[in-house]
């Protein structure tokens, strides 16, 4: 494009003033501004010795858990809808028929490897029964990767250690008990 | 025998030198943490805090980190690409390191200590490691110029561009920047009478009165060129990240590298050095400090205080003005160096001699009160006038877009389409 052509605008610089010509009073300014910020407030959060606030819990995606039921039996109904909503396909369910009278099948294994989640929140979405459901947790760690596999115990030991601070959100939110 | 055995001067320099060495390096490594801190600091961070005593959780809010840094850059794979004048791209960072801390022999870090009473050793002892070198101002400003060989060597060695770009940008800044630099210096030696830096400061010492407020246009001359020869932001072109990747130092790796930022930080803690003991007083201060050679111990650490404490409060303000100027363009750069420090050093030089010219006929009639009215606020009025003049008629950015004239675009109207010339009414006006 030339610089003649009718389609370029352009704007003229504002024409200096004299404390701009100056230099030394845009530069004291300058000072004064990066002084200000010397000694503001900072906002780094110093991680494992200070925890950052989660806004709302109930809506974080951290780790996952599964939720179980009032008689403490685990509420998945293995229908698959979590794995198949599952962008990354880090969910293995096999199922079984359920021993129990109010519902057809239950998870023998549920598995969900950490490391390939992407912690989306689909699963959380998917499930029928609030089953399946992202906690606030979220300095997710280990040292292999076979112990980033959560199997259904872990993910029901996560659900005991966090169901006091993070209730299930069904009943509020209209959700299946 | 006696021959082959050093002379108690040889030896106290030997101790000077290892102090002065071990005392540079250390503050070199430090000041990298420094610049980290404020760096972070100015931008609402935290800076680095972690990094304590070795082996345990202690944290000395991370004053370990110079040593972590210092192992891991030495540690690293000694990388010489197959591309570079492998001869000139090892002796670069030796040369530049070499001189940068040669300097340092010339620089009194100090007054004086009190009479040690060693058979062989002249009393006082001085902190510096050659006392009495008659051409000290020299000697600084000579091996400075002799550190831009290193920059120039790495940056051709490298056999890049932007290697070549960095070595050539700062060639041409340092040159022009040594000018304005020297015009600032010698205002300071015409008052001062002497090129020895230890006299250069008892003579403020003496007065009471420091050449910063004596010559402030000097003074500001010499800062603002001692920032573009440490090559720190504003004037860091030789190693603008954003353009050249490293500038001259772009292919070097590992130690060579250490040494290439240690001769850097070294290069600010000289322009500290020179700014503190030419313009603000050196190891004086008001009430503090007496101006004599005789000193106690405690006046002798006292005054050695007194200087670092300044020094440090100038390396501050370096790192500080790195993070509120943004970076000029080149053409700026040179504008700046030619028709504005080189105009005001020489005005500088004009009034410092007018005034020491007359300072004794003026005394000598007017009485010492009066003189000093004249022989301070006359400077003082030219630096504001000199910047104000300055300021007004030079152009302050250079304006390289195509000139837009009424011929282009009535030429290119007839060219063009009409719709164009529709979408767009408010330009066939012009």
């Amino acid at each position: 494009m030339k610089p003649s052509d009718p389609g370029i605008t352009w704007i003229d610089e504002k024409p200096l003033g004299l404390a701009e010509r100056l230099y030394l009073p845009l530069f004291i300014q300058g000072l004064a501004t990066t002084g200000r910020h010397l000694v503001s407030k900072k906002n780094t959060v110093s991680f494992p010795e200070q925890r950052p606030t989660i806004g709302n819990p109930l809506i974080y995606r951290g780790v996952h858990r599964l939720n179980r039921d009032e008689n403490d039996r685990v509420k998945c109904v293995a229908c698959f809808l979590c794995a198949t909503a599952c962008p990354a396909h880090c969910i293995d369910i096999v199922a079984t028929e359920s021993p129990w009278e109010d519902r057809e099948k239950y998870p023998e294994s549920f598995q969900i490897d950490e490391l390939r989640c992407i912690f989306c929140g689909m699963c959380e979405e998917a499930c029928p029964v609030d089953a399946i459901e992202l906690t606030s947790l979220l300095d997710l760690t280990g040292k292999s990767r076979e112990e980033m596999v959560f199997d259904k115990e872990k993910l029901l030991s996560v659900y005991d250690m966090t169901k006091d601070a993070e209730p299930m959100k069904s009943a509020d939110l209209g959700g299946t008990l | 025998m006696t021959g082959l055995l050093p002379t108690p001067e040889t030896l106290a320099a030997l101790v000077k030198i290892g102090l002065l060495i071990g005392g540079l390096m250390t503050a070199a490594a430090y000041l990298v943490l420094v610049e980290r801190w404020i760096a972070a600091w100015v931008q609402d961070r935290r800076g680095p805090n972690r990094v304590g005593i070795p082996l345990t959780k202690i944290r000395l809010f991370g004053l370990g980190q110079p040593l972590a840094d210092g192992l891991k850059i030495i540690f690293k794979e000694d990388f010489t690409p197959s591309h570079v004048d492998k001869a000139l791209y090892n002796a670069a960072p030796l040369v530049l390191l070499t001189a940068s801390l040669a300097i340092f022999a010339a620089i009194p870090f100090g007054s004086v200590l009190p009479p040690l009473n060693i058979p062989g050793l002249p009393d006082p002892v001085p902190f510096l490691v050659a006392p009495g070198l008659d051409v000290g101002v020299l000697w600084v400003f000579a091996l400075s110029s002799i550190a831009i060989y290193g920059v120039l060597l790495g940056g051709w060695a490298s056999n890049n561009k932007y290697g070549f770009l960095g070595g050539l940008r700062s060639s041409a800044q340092l040159i022009a920047y040594e000018i304005p630099l020297g015009l600032g210096l010698l205002g300071v030696v015409l008052s001062a009478g002497s090129l020895r830096l230890d006299i250069i400061m008892t003579k403020q010492a003496e007065t009471g009165l420091w050449y910063a407020f004596a010559q402030p246009l000097g003074f500001v001359v010499f800062l603002i060129a001692s920032f573009a020869e440490a090559a720190r932001l504003p004037f860091d072109l030789p190693e603008a990240e954003q353009e050249l990747v490293g500038g001259y130092h772009t292919e070097y790796a590992g130690i060579k590298l250490l040494l290439f930022l240690v001769s850097e930080f070294l290069h600010m803690v000289t322009a500290a050095f020179l700014i503190v003991i030419m313009f603000l007083g050196g190891w004086h201060f008001w009430g503090i400090t007496g101006s004599t050679q005789e000193v106690t111990w405690l006046g002798a650490f006292l005054r050695f205080g007194i200087l670092s404490a300044k020094i440090f409060a100038v390396i501050l303000f370096f790192m500080v003005v790195r993070w509120s100027w943004p970076r000029f363009r080149f053409d700026q750069l040179m504008n700046l160096a030619w028709k504005v420090m080189l105009p005001l050093g020489l005005l500088n030089l004009v009034v410092v001699a007018t005034v020491e010219e007359f300072r004794t006929i003026l005394e000598f009639t007017l009485g010492t009160g009066l003189a000093a009215f004249f022989t301070i606020g006359g400077p003082w009025l030219i630096f504001f006038g000199g910047w104000i003049c300055a300021g007004l008629l030079t152009p302050s950015a250079t304006d390289n877009r195509p000139i837009r004239t009424p011929n282009s675009f009535t030429q290119t109207q007839n060219l063009q389409n009409s719709s164009i010339k529709k979408q767009s009414p408010d330009l066939v006006e012009v």
